[in-house]
């Protein structure tokens, strides 16, 4: 025998249900009165500093179809890369959003600035990102991912460098689409599954 | 921003592809994940504070219309805490379930039990300084799910916890006590290591019951915690 450590061990996860958005998004499912508003409806406020962005898209599973029932979290720093809570932080960027894959379409839509590069231990540098985070029925602990954005330097951000396969990078890349508009689908499995991540 | 996340120990969380739970078969991703050190995305999340919650958002039982749900009154209590066992204080905890008999107000839930019309089935609350929440709810009914041809969920309660960082996000389900349906149910059963799954499935607790009044279950919650480092120069 050895000295134990002295750790306890994290709750295991359980798939979010079809129903996720009765706790995390009532409004959305038709549940008034209980809170005043949706939590995570936009991660802006008026007059947050940087470049207005729409980003769109779809969750395909394995077979091509558009999830109608999946819900993402994202998280960003603002547009100097701080986030919220840091020395010098954007007062107008929350920097979290919940929002789900429309019930008809499948379509899901996020409305915020263009985040900033980010610094982290070591000196290292992350280019601009949103960390997303995706649960729904079937899906048994959330997956996360993140987007880029196609145009920035990339050159060094260590997270895409650790991608072997290099076409692989491009799952992970958000695409233009206009002023300000952007498109990021995400493919859970199979022909050109999306990298998720495990940090 | 302190240290890094422990890495997620994926062996005591539930097999993402697992066919007997049929919808997982095309939503798992078939390739690895990309595994390394977490980064301030992950080391940093968004906060909530106490003017969020509402004097009723704790309380399932009346929070919908103000008069009382239909069923068996309990009441929910636990912890959050780390894995170096540390209370996590203030945090956003979430939950959501069916009625007590099985059906929840949802578009897409078409179970013949019929809707109570004052449960609505969401609440949250934060925990306070020593990591402590408490609910007050109706104890959901079993419901039957279109998996095999005769599946039925245990009665469940949703969880959803946030932590203080945007890798601690977590999303469970909390059983109860002595349920014959939680060893037959392909969900819960997606959690192979029978130890963990027990600890999804809160106790009976007659000691914060109330005579006359409600039962109660406890329900602890574990969420990753920061490696500790003497080497402050890291950041
Ligand atoms: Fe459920």
């Amino acid at each position: 025998m050895v000295q134990p450590l002295d750790t306890l061990t994290e709750t295991a996860s359980q798939t979010a249900g079809p129903y996720v958005h009765i706790g995390c998004l009532p409004s959305f499912t038709g549940i008034e009165g209980v809170y005043p508003e949706d939590l995570g409806r936009s991660p802006i406020a008026e007059g947050a500093a940087g470049e207005r962005i729409t980003i769109r898209g779809h969750i395909y599973d394995a077979t091509g179809w558009a999830l109608r029932d999946a819900m993402i979290e994202s998280w960003q720093a603002d547009a100097a890369g701080r986030y919220p809570g840091q020395a010098g932080a954007d007062p107008a960027v929350t920097g979290f959003a919940r929002f789900a894959c429309d019930g008809e379409s499948g379509e899901w839509r996020l409305d915020t600035v263009k985040p900033g590069p980010v610094r982290g231990r070591g000196g290292q540098v992350w280019a601009p990102h949103i960390a997303l985070w995706i649960v729904a029925r079937g899906i048994n602990i959330g997956l996360q991912t993140r987007i880029y954005f196609a145009g920035d330097d990339h050159a060094s951000d260590p997270l895409l460098a650790r991608i072997e396969q290099r076409p692989r990078v491009e799952t992970l890349m958000a695409r233009p689409e206009g002023e300000g508009a952007w498109r990021f689908d995400i493919r859970l499995r199979g022909e050109g599954e999306t990298v998720f991540l495990d940090l | 921003m302190s240290g890094a996340l422990r890495p997620r120990r994926r062996e005591i969380h539930p097999r993402p592809y697992d066919p007997a739970y049929k919808t997982s078969v095309t939503r798992a991703p078939a390739l690895p994940l990309l595994s390394m050190e977490s980064t301030p995305s992950e080391e940093t999340g968004p906060r909530f504070g106490h003017s969020l919650i509402g004097p009723r958002d704790a309380d399932l039982i009346h929070n919908f219309t103000g008069n009382p749900a239909i069923g068996e009154r309990i009441r929910v209590h636990g912890r959050v805490l780390d894995e170096a066992g540390r209370p996590v204080p203030e945090t956003l905890l979430e939950v959501w379930q069916a009625n007590a008999g099985g059906r929840y107000r949802h578009v897409k839930d078409g179970y013949t039990a019929p809707l109570d019309p004052n449960f609505g089935g969401c609440g949250r609350c934060l925990t306070d300084g020593e990591g402590r929440y408490e609910f007050m709810t109706v104890k959901p009914g079993a419901y039957p799910w279109p998996n095999g041809p005769n599946d039925w969920r245990p009665a469940h309660i949703h969880v959803s916890v946030f932590g203080h960082a945007f890798g601690q996000r977590l999303i469970t389900q909390m059983y109860f006590e002595g349920d014959p349906l939680i060893a037959r149910c392909p969900i819960a059963q997606t959690v192979r290591d029978r130890a963990q799954l027990d600890r999804l499935v809160a106790p009976l607790d007659m000691g914060e019951s109330r005579g006359m009044d409600y039962l109660a279950y406890k329900f602890d919650i574990v969420l990753r915690g920061r490696r500790r480092s003497v080497f402050e120069g890291e950041m």
